[in-house]
């Protein structure tokens, strides 16, 4: 029974035909949207490598069902950098070395991003540590991950600052 | 994205210094391209079907369901699985396992592969293989260290360890004023790359693509070649990145076979990527140990004699035997050294190596008995260390080609503060009432080249192009080998161009051993020394040259000229050199080399040591590492900040060796009841903190030409011990298993 919705993926909308109620929203961008960018670790919500953020709220992509997201706007690491520029958060992660082998990094980043919008961990790195870990990394870049975050939650609400001022 | 790099790097230009990572803006926004990732025209997703026991028969498959079910195109299984022409349980080269192809009904471990069903989509592909629903003739099992006899062997290679024997054994035993008799025991770990095994694989006629992560691509052409009786240069493998290896990706496996079986079956291309439960099984895995440590020390805390037994599994069907207690072959300046192994069969999939392979299940061993003799002498643990320190090899008296450990020793200890540390355990409670213990173990890891080759390519507009298919999987290879690279050249870093991670490119070697950049990086630098006396030999030849008739001297560059050796006023640029005599392009090659003579006289190891604070809840038992600091002589360092990365997630493979990873067997059906990462714990953030990386300097003339050891696996050992140490020194309890359970600390 195929089904129709709209999704918003980095900004751009796509009207979906599902033809398959099963599709989760990860594979949804790998396989149909060509968004490969997004990562599966383990397909059950236990790693955190598939993060993205939905209606602007970090999710385990493995762990909704594409079907449910009508209407949704959904922003993937692909939709993070805008033109030529990257999201301060990803600079914090090349900067800090916040990864090796990269495969968690979209996930890490995108969580980031969530993390810093919540507000609620600021520039602590104890927080920020609690609240990155739904993301392993098995390379165990985790020094790197903390001081990034660190790093591009100031930058962020020093450029907000001067915005406003 | 293709092998190399073709976004603009907005880092990493500054030659000589800690860069950034060349790949960090394709691994920073998804750019970069997984195997995996792929999605060729026409592709078909292949899902395997494990067993879910874990010795005896398949009786039945429900095939007719699978296939019913819409989108379902094939269901292979041993009645229809159509003959490959190598033999799945032949071993054609050393690095090659027994592998499980469908070649039988048998199932010898649970997780094994008993069939695989390819489907349009994945969905249709998964359900597929649910509706498989199998039936078993089982049969008892036999999956912990005591179900089965355990039996000695013939140092064999790779997949069977050494032993050692040095001294007279029974006389240090005799010699000793105090000893131990310990036993350790490691759980069986798996290594789970945050990237599952996967394969892209494409048939064109009886040529092969195959988009999969390598951790060495020659080998894994040859290996998939033998299977379907092609040449293996037929075979194209990409692996520009690896989401991890740590081991279990340098080796043919079976679920890659049926992919790209089914691949050729069906004349399309065919994806499979692992499950993460069915990492626990057909990949490989670092296999459970039980070591007996029987230790002897004189009155002045000299080690009289180490024996060291280890016991470790391997399956039913091959040989894989964890070298456990090689770690103890070149440590300490013991009077006599011996180390066994023997090994079980069981039920299980063959274990394989995994970082550190021995070294860490050995020195987690190693280390606590060191301290349990400490303890004994009444001295302090590094007091204790340094009375044994090892001058030069144990056993063969070969002065090691560098050996910077005393100095790791002394400013790790006075980083961390060791010298406050009180002698006796369990004096020690923090502001919150935690007990609170320091622990230490020395690090230790061999510093191995092996074979590989590259070329580099000198252009007129003086940029060079350098190739080798060396592979990346975390460690930096993209942005290190280029370093060396560029630095053989005498180019800076934007004029180089460097490919790597393709089987089209001269044989990279293998990333494994901590041996890959000295290895890979030694052939580039070969190869761009090779160029270098080309174009200066071109230069001595021409009159116009202010290198003219040095053709005698040997050349080096720097900044893009050529300088001979020794005479600095005599140089010429090289975009001059090439423009006047009209040259092309200049190609070089070279292959990494350790001159045999420097090989056969020294003894070669990379060595640390780690200091570990951990707080202990009185209460509860509940364990945390607070501090931990590593210093690390291993040789040359290439790019302080990956090689600083690389020690800290060595180190953190050592807390989770301590205090998290064990694949928790349910001994009556044989299968890993925490098979997925929910129950299989490996740290997360909040497991790490104040870490600490000292990098030791070390100058090492005889490793190799350019002075590296490695740095991959060096940071677990020492680790485990040095937690492990410390927990005794909060507690008073001395846990002989690890990893360290929080029922440990509150039994008894």
């Amino acid at each position: 029974m195929p089904h129709s919705i709209t999704l918003t993926v980095n900004g751009r909308a796509h009207e979906v035909h599902l033809d398959d109620p099963r599709v989760t929203l990860l594979d949804l961008l790998r396989e149909r949207l060509a968004l490969a960018g997004t990562k599966k670790g383990c397909d059950r919500g236990q790693c955190g490598a598939c993060t993205v953020l939905v209606n602007g709220r970090r999710a385990n992509s493995c762990l909704m069902l594409a079907a449910t997201l009508d209407g949704c706007e959904i922003t993937t690491i692909e939709g993070l950098s805008e033109g030529g520029d990257l999201h301060p958060v990803q600079t914090a992660f090349i900067e800090n070395d916040a990864f090796q082998c990269g495969y968690c990094t979209p996930g890490q980043i995108m969580s980031a991003v969530g993390l810093i919008a919540e507000g609620r961990a600021g520039d602590d790195p104890e927080r920020i540590r609690e609240g990155m870990s739904g993301n392993l990394c098995r390379c165990a870049a985790y020094h790197g991950i903390t001081l990034a975050v660190q790093e591009a939650t100031r930058r962020m609400a020093k450029d907000e600052m001067e915005d406003a001022a | 994205m293709s092998d190399t790099l073709a976004r603009p790097m907005r880092f990493g230009s500054n030659s000589g210094q800690p860069l950034t990572r060349r790949d960090g803006i394709a691994k920073v926004t998804g750019a970069a391209t997984f195997a995996g990732d792929n999605s060729p025209e026409g592709l078909l997703h292949a899902v395997f079907v494990p067993a879910t026991i874990a010795r005896g028969h398949v009786t039945y498959l429900d095939v007719e369901s699978a296939e019913r079910h819409p989108g379902v195109t094939c269901v292979l299984t041993p009645q229809n699985r159509p003959p490959l022409q190598g033999d799945p349980s032949a071993k054609p080269t050393m690095f090659s396992f027994r592998i499980e192809v469908l070649q039988d009904d048998t199932v010898r471990y649970a997780g094994q592969p008993i069939a695989l069903v390819v489907g349009e989509t994945l969905e249709a592909a998964t359900e597929g293989a649910r509706l498989l629903s199998p039936r078993y003739e089982v049969e008892p099992v036999r999956t912990s260290l005591d179900d089965n006899e355990a039996f000695g062997f013939e140092p064999a290679g790779f997949g069977l360890p050494a032993g050692a024997e040095h001294g007279d054994v029974e006389a240090g035993h005799a010699a000793s004023a105090k000893s131990v008799d310990v036993t350790y025991e490691t759980a069986a770990q798996y290594h789970n790359a945050m990237e599952t095994h996967a394969v892209v694989a494409s048939w064109d006629g009886d040529r092969l693509t195959l988009d999969m992560p390598s951790q060495a691509l020659m080998m894994s052409c040859a290996g998939y070649a033998n299977f379907f009786g092609i040449p293996p240069e037929n075979v194209t493998l990409s692996s520009p990145y690896l989401g991890g290896g740590f081991g279990s990706k340098a080796f043919v496996t079976g679920p890659q076979v049926l992919a790209i079986l089914a691949a050729r079956m069906a004349g399309r291309p065919v994806k499979l990527m692992l499950t993460r439960q069915q990492m626990f099984g057909p990949v490989g895995h670092r296999g459970a140990t039980r070591q007996r440590l029987r230790l002897g020390i004189d009155e002045n805390a000299e080690l009289t004699v180490i024996d060291h037994e280890g016991l470790a599994e391997t399956s039913t069907f091959d040989d894989f035997v964890e070298p456990a207690a090689n770690a103890s072959q070149g440590l300490y300046a013991a009077r006599a050294l011996r180390s066994t192994h023997r090994a079980v069969r069981l039920d299980i999939g063959t274990p394989g190596p995994m970082r550190a392979p021995g070294e860490a299940s050995g020195s987690a061993a190693l280390e606590c008995a060191i301290d349990e003799l400490a303890e004994l002498a009444g001295i302090d643990p590094l007091e204790c260390r340094l009375r044994n320190y090892a001058e030069t090899e144990p056993g063969t008296g070969r002065p090691y080609s560098s050996k910077a450990l005393r100095e790791c020793y002394s400013q790790g200890a006075a980083r961390f503060g060791w010298a406050d540390r009180p002698l006796e355990p369990r004096q020690v409670r923090d502001e919150n009432g935690l007990l609170t213990g320091w622990g230490m173990g020395t690090a230790f890891f061999p510093a191995p080249m092996f074979a590989a080759e590259a070329t580099a390519t000198l252009r007129p507009d003086g940029t060079a192009l350098v190739e080798t298919s060396a592979a990346d999987m975390g460690q930096g290879a993209w942005t290190a080998l280029a370093q060396i690279a560029a630095d053989s050249l005498g180019l800076p870093m934007d004029k180089l161009e460097f490919r790597a991670g393709h089987s089209s490119l001269p044989d990279g070697g293998i990333a494994g051993g901590s041996g890959h950049t000295a290895t890979a990086g030694g052939a580039l630098h070969a190869a761009g020394t090779d160029v270098v006396q080309q174009l200066g030999q071109i230069a001595a030849a021409d009159p116009a040259s202010p290198l003219h008739g040095a053709g005698n001297g040997r050349f080096v560059a720097r900044e893009s000229r050529i300088y001979l050796e020794g005479d600095d006023t005599r140089s010429e640029a090289f975009a001059d050199i090439m423009a006047r005599t009209g040259s092309a392009e200049i190609t070089g090659s070279g292959s990494a080399s350790r001159p045999p003579e420097d090989a056969e006289r020294h003894a070669m190891s990379s060595h640390g040591a780690v200091f570990a604070e951990v707080k202990v809840d009185p209460e509860l038992g509940q364990m945390r590492v607070t501090r931990l600091v590593g210093a690390f002589a291993a040789g040359r360092i290439i790019n302080p900040r990956l090689a600083e990365s690389q020690l800290m997630g060595g180190m953190i493979w050592g807390i989770s060796f301590a205090l998290h990873e064990e694949a928790k067997f349910d001994h009556r059906s044989g299968r890993i009841v925490n098979a997925d990462f929910a129950g299989y714990h490996v740290p997360v953030n909040a497991d790490v903190q104040g870490l600490e990386v000292i990098t030791v300097h070390e100058d090492d003339p005889f490793v190799n030409a350019l002075g590296i050891k490695g740095v991959g696996e060096i940071g677990v050992t020492g680790t485990v011990g040095a937690i492990g140490n410390a927990i005794r020194h909060a507690t008073g309890r001395r846990i002989r298993r690890f990893p360290i359970r929080v029922e440990d600390l509150l039994a008894g």
